[in-house]
């Protein structure tokens, strides 16, 4: 067991010279390849789950299906999914298989938070709705999807934070990302290669509570005043929040 | 049968190989081991530390906000990070790992119980009052039963997901089956024991949590006919 003399302080050191920076496979190339991959994994996800969230719940069918995607992924290893992929995909180890693995991963949040949006519509808005003569898709365009936007919002932050989070592990399978600077830190070994590990944590944190952050505000703003208070109560989770991280 | 099937399909690489499982048998229930004790470990020290923090929370309001918050960022940072954090000052053994889902498995168990113990409806806990429990005789003659199916959710919860977080250990060579994922990865691809190890890494966490859906139902006879 090594432990680092002092891992702060090397961290500081690395995080303050330049060429950590600007290298190639440095932390400016290795935050573009995270931002990346995060992007159209989370953007794949939406493009699956929110039709269909929004459809089962127009229809109301399909909860145990919910809830199925939902705890089957919690218990499915990420690290599992992140190199069976590859071999599925049978195309050697470029972005495709990370960014379809982290989808994946972004689904039920994004799926089950549509589902609930969609559910949770005053039924006598959806009754005055039919009764001016809103066909069915109709009022989900006008009625029930403006109405789950608050939803749809929440469901987006979780699974973004979660895409972020999860897309560090990335690289064990060489997929890059910021989790290569902590896999390489300790390539170097604790004693050395401390104070590059604590730095790729920060970084690694960092960008997930900015992510949390930025997130929440936008959230914040999709969703009309009226609406705000309430959902936000204490200790009471929401589907979103069930599912895990990595 | 199959495992023929598999061969002829593809002599080199199967999905799945008998083979493997047989001559492998020591290193995969090793593997196992590690990561059942490490998931177990786990859980049981974050329930130790998270009953008396959801308690604090539920008697003292003030408190909840930020222990919740507290919680909240913890488990906000992603696996890999937190055990960066870790490991400078522990080291890579198997303490890091632990350390690590700890604190993950600690959100999950809080928010649940403090949710459970929430629902307490308050006439329950004024006649409870009007019949002189104190403080603490309600707290475990009338709250944490009533608390009980919160406690066990978060319990779950905890558990499944740890049980996926104990592979990120690989990081610090503790990640009992993650370590025959990664092995698998870097051993050409060698798609028995990757597939091996993800199967049992799914299927330990159904056992687990049948075996505390059991102990639930051991624990609170009252309440079996609860779907959850």
């Amino acid at each position: 067991m090594t432990v680092a003399a002092n891992p702060v302080g090397q961290a500081i050191v690395w995080i303050n010279d330049p060429l950590n920076w600007t290298n190639p496979g440095g932390m400016l190339d290795r935050l573009g390849e995270h931002l990346t991959i995060s992007a159209l994994a989370v953007a794949l996800g939406c493009l699956v789950a929110w039709p269909l969230g929004l459809w089962l719940g127009h229809l109301g069918r399909g909860a145990g299906l919910v809830v199925l995607i939902s705890n089957a992924t919690l218990a499915i290893p990420t690290l599992a999914l992140l190199t069976i992929l590859p071999v599925v995909f049978a195309s050697g180890f470029g972005k495709t298989p990370v960014v379809v693995a982290l989808a994946v991963f972004a689904v039920p949040p994004l799926l089950a938070n549509a589902y609930t949006g969609v559910r949770q519509v005053d039924p006598e808005a959806r009754d005055a709705a039919r009764g001016m003569g809103l066909s069915s898709g109709q009022l989900l365009r006008q009625v029930e999807l403006p109405l789950a936007v608050p939803y749809l919002a929440a469901g987006f932050r979780t699974a973004a934070v979660q895409v972020i989070a999860t897309a560090a592990l990335a690289s064990f399978v060489n997929g890059g990302g910021l989790g290569q600077i902590i896999r390489t830190g300790f390539g170097i070994g604790i004693a050395a290669g401390g104070g590059q590990i604590l730095a790729g944590g920060v970084l690694v944190a960092g960008l997930a509570l900015l992510a949390e952050v930025v997130l929440g505000g936008v959230e914040r703003l999709v969703t009309p005043r009226p609406l705000r208070r309430g959902r936000q109560r204490l200790g009471r989770p929401r589907a979103a929040d069930a599912t895990g991280s990595a | 049968m199959s495992f023929r099937l598999s061969y002829r399909a593809d002599p080199g690489n199967p999905w799945f190989s008998w083979q493997y499982v047989r001559d492998n048998s020591d290193t995969i229930l090793a593997a196992v081991r590690e990561h059942a004790s490490l998931t177990g470990r786990a859980v049981l020290i974050a329930v130790l530390i998270a009953l008396p923090l959801s308690v604090l929370a539920y008697w003292f309001r003030p408190l909840a906000g930020p222990i919740l918050a507290v919680s909240g960022v913890v488990y906000t940072i992603p696996s890999l990070a937190l055990f960066a954090f870790i490991a400078p000052y522990l080291g890579t053994g198997a303490t890091t790992v632990l350390v690590g889902l700890v604190l993950y498995a600690l959100l999950l168990i809080v928010r649940n119980v403090v949710a459970g113990l929430n629902q307490v409806p308050p006439e329950v806990r004024e006649a409870a009052e009007g019949m002189g429990y104190g403080r603490w005789g309600r707290l475990f003659r009338i709250d944490l039963p009533l608390a009980l199916p919160g406690i066990v959710t978060g319990v779950r919860l905890a558990t499944v997901s740890t049980v996926a977080l104990v592979t990120v250990g690989v990081l610090v060579g503790h990640g009992g089956l993650g370590q025959l994922i990664f092995a698998g990865f870097q051993n050409n691809l060698y798609k028995a024991e990757i597939m091996t190890a993800a199967l049992l890494c799914v299927a330990l966490a159904v056992v687990l949590d049948l075996l505390l859906i059991l102990v639930a139902r051991l624990v609170s006879p009252w309440s079996t006919r609860r779907a959850r």
